[in-house]
């Protein structure tokens, strides 16, 4: 009783300098939230978005045939260089790869998804995301010469066909033209499947999320409605799981077309963009080209996410 | 006549959790009837297992007559309108109406005419092209029930339909609920924990507590003849009397019942009828039309209704009360 009737109906302030900030802040939270973004924006906008646009640059710049000297002149000379068969060749095999481990990794990964997220709990929910997390944490390297241990031909993968007689099975696999080759290691099939390992937990996460939030009473009235398990999952669930899937494929395919580590360790020795990218920055010194290559995602990235809003992947949302 | 949905013996059981307990249930053809209960007290648990989300553990549900036992939701013609009206978000007002007809592979053009006319029942015509989410939660309580009927259901089931609804709302909601069901002779089954909403809208009501029914009857019956204290407590906050109270009026040792617009109050020494008491006003709540009293009685405690025209005595002050001794109702236990 006492403490109160002692204390005004205004508290006395802190005072120093943290309580005349606290103060400030409280009358002007915009201004805290601009100092706190203040360093990210920085970083993003200066420093990102920035050296991605002198990359861009590069791009319309070319090199010159006989001196192997950059000229800093604007042409569109490189990005016809682009249309030549053996780099249309890598653009396609780049594009036709990320498409395939894009719509793998979805159909792989929404059931373990839809588990995670609709029967999942407790325990189960706690090894759900140690599965998914703990491949991340290994070095990725390790992981792709571990992937050439099982896929090669004295490798585990083979042991267990053997061991189950259905060698030929994968011999005939393995005689199919392009996807084929000597052996899973040195075949598009093998490149395929690290990939695939290497960018599972990418598609899964989001797939995952995007099913917690569908209510489950929204199941209940499709059922209601007359909707068998089948209708309700291709009317009601695979909609509204949508916008987790096109955001995983995101990851999926843009992380296949820029990547060269994996088509390098584990697959034949055909060039994919990332390939490209690097040996014309490096070895080959062609700046310019290595910048148009990069270009290439960059527009296929755009013209998906493009499409995909078009079909109203996003109306969920 | 077949019921349209009769219970026998049905329980549900949740591990050791008897949400449902040998319940038996009939519901006439035709009929609105209301299932009323505190929350937890199995009656949407009832709702669930007559539209097949969930399985008795023991015990018959029939539809019309047949056993549902076994059969999955899709399959039965009933159609319910959820609590949080379960609209789907991806689909606009129209399409979220037709979705059963879709289903059924119905061509555009019937089911949008169909969409159109449900929408013109629930009076959210033109509403077609809009997303559930842009809606109020009033409009999208409309287009649930829509969605609902648009198939023209045997029996309809609401789960607490007005509950998320502001009261002026509701009280519109209440009437045209009545209304629509008059007019498309459905059977309505809904569920709410507002005894007023069911004594107001329900043909009759079914009184649940503890996975149990206490009590089925018409309004009025539940009303006024309470056959427990949960019911007489629940329904219409009925003062209940303990078997000494009663045996000091009526000269019978027995629980009873007695509704507070039944009980007289008076400044004390004045007018002058049948039994008569003299309690003190514990505490005085003004609710519009009536005070609401609470008295107390050498010990008991007694609520009172009174209109809110009569001059009344402050708290804290000596008041007389009386009651027709018929107004109170002898019940079959103190449970």
């Amino acid at each position: 009783m006492s403490m109160t009737a002692d204390a005004g109906a205004i508290l006395p302030g802190r005072g120093g300098v943290f309580g005349a900030l606290s103060d400030l802040f409280w009358r002007k939270p915009k201004l805290l939230v601009f100092l706190m973004i203040l360093p990210a924006v920085l970083w993003l906008g200066i420093v990102y978005v920035g050296s991605l646009l002198a990359l861009l640059l590069q791009s319309f710049f070319s090199i010159d045939d006989f001196s192997g000297l950059i000229v800093h002149e604007f042409t569109l000379k490189t990005y016809a260089e682009l249309f030549r068969a053996q780099n249309l060749d890598i653009i396609i095999r780049t594009v036709a790869m990320a498409t395939a481990v894009t719509i793998a990794s979805a159909i792989v990964a929404f059931p373990i998804a839809y588990w995670a997220a609709r029967y999942a709990r407790g325990h189960w929910k706690a090894v759900f995301y140690l599965g998914i997390m703990l491949p991340l944490w290994a070095s990725y390297l390790v992981k792709i010469y571990a992937w050439k241990l099982i896929l090669a031909r004295e490798g585990i993968l083979n042991w267990i066909f053997e061991q189950l007689h259905i060698t030929f099975l994968l011999d005939w696999w393995l005689a199919l033209p392009v996807i084929g080759g000597n052996s899973l290691s040195i075949s598009y099939t093998g490149t395929f499947l690290v990939f695939l390992y290497v960018w599972m937990p990418y598609m899964i996460l989001p797939i995952q999320a995007a099913i917690e939030r569908v209510p489950v009473n929204l199941l209940d009235a499709s059922a209601d409605l007359g909707a068998t398990p089948r209708q309700t999952f291709w009317k009601v669930i695979f909609p509204l799981a949508l916008p987790g899937i096109i955001a995983g494929s995101i990851f999926t395919f843009s992380l296949t077309l820029g990547d060269y580590i994996i088509p390098q360790i584990v697959g034949n020795s055909q060039f994919f963009i990332g390939q490209a990218v690097y040996a014309h920055q490096g070895t080959a010194g062609n700046i310019p080209l290595a910048a148009a290559f990069t270009v290439v995602p960059i527009l296929i990235m755009g013209f998906y996410l493009w499409g995909a809003r078009h079909a109203g992947a996003f109306d969920a949302l | 006549m077949t019921a349209a949905v009769s219970l026998q013996q049905v329980s549900r059981h949740f591990g050791l959790v008897k949400a449902m307990d040998a319940v038996d249930l009939e519901v006439a053809a035709g009929e609105f009837f209301a299932m009323l209960g505190p929350s937890g007290s199995g009656k949407t648990t009832c709702l669930r297992l007559i539209a097949g989300f969930e399985q008795p553990t023991a015990g018959q549900i029939r539809i019309f007559g047949e056993a549902v036992e076994g059969v999955p939701p899709y399959r039965r013609n009933v159609n319910t309108v959820f609590q949080d009206y379960a609209l789907f978000p991806h689909m606009n007002v129209r399409d979220n109406v037709a979705f059963s007809l879709m289903l059924r592979k119905l061509p555009k053009a019937a089911r949008h005419r169909a969409a159109e006319e449900a929408l013109e029942m629930v009076r959210l015509s033109g509403y077609g092209d809009r997303r559930p989410g842009q809606l109020s939660g009033g409009q999208r309580q409309r287009v649930a029930l829509a969605r609902a009927i648009v198939n023209k259901p045997k029996v309809l089931l609401l789960d607490e339909p007005l509950g998320a609804l502001d009261l002026k709302l509701r009280e519109s909601m209440q009437d045209e609920l009545k209304a629509l069901q008059k007019s498309l002779g459905i059977t309505f089954i809904f569920v709410t924990h507002d005894q007023g909403e069911a004594l107001s809208m329900a043909d009759r009501v079914a009184v649940f507590n503890d996975g149990r029914v206490q009590q089925i009857g018409t309004p009025e019956e539940i009303y006024r003849r309470p056959q427990s204290r949960f019911v007489a407590d629940f329904v219409g906050s009925s003062n209940v009397l303990d078997p000494e109270f009663v045996y000091w009026i009526l000269g019978e040792k027995r629980w009873a019942s007695l509704r507070p617009e039944a009980i007289h109050v008076m400044a004390a020494g004045s007018g002058n009828s049948l039994s008569r008491m003299t309690g003190t006003i514990v505490s005085k709540s003004y609710l519009g039309p009536v005070v609401r009293l609470l008295i107390d009685l050498n010990g008991t405690k007694l609520h009172a209704s009174v209109p809110s025209t009569e001059q009344l005595p402050g708290e804290g002050e000596k008041v007389t009360l009386g009651f027709a001794k018929d107004a109170l109702h002898i019940m079959e236990s103190g449970a």
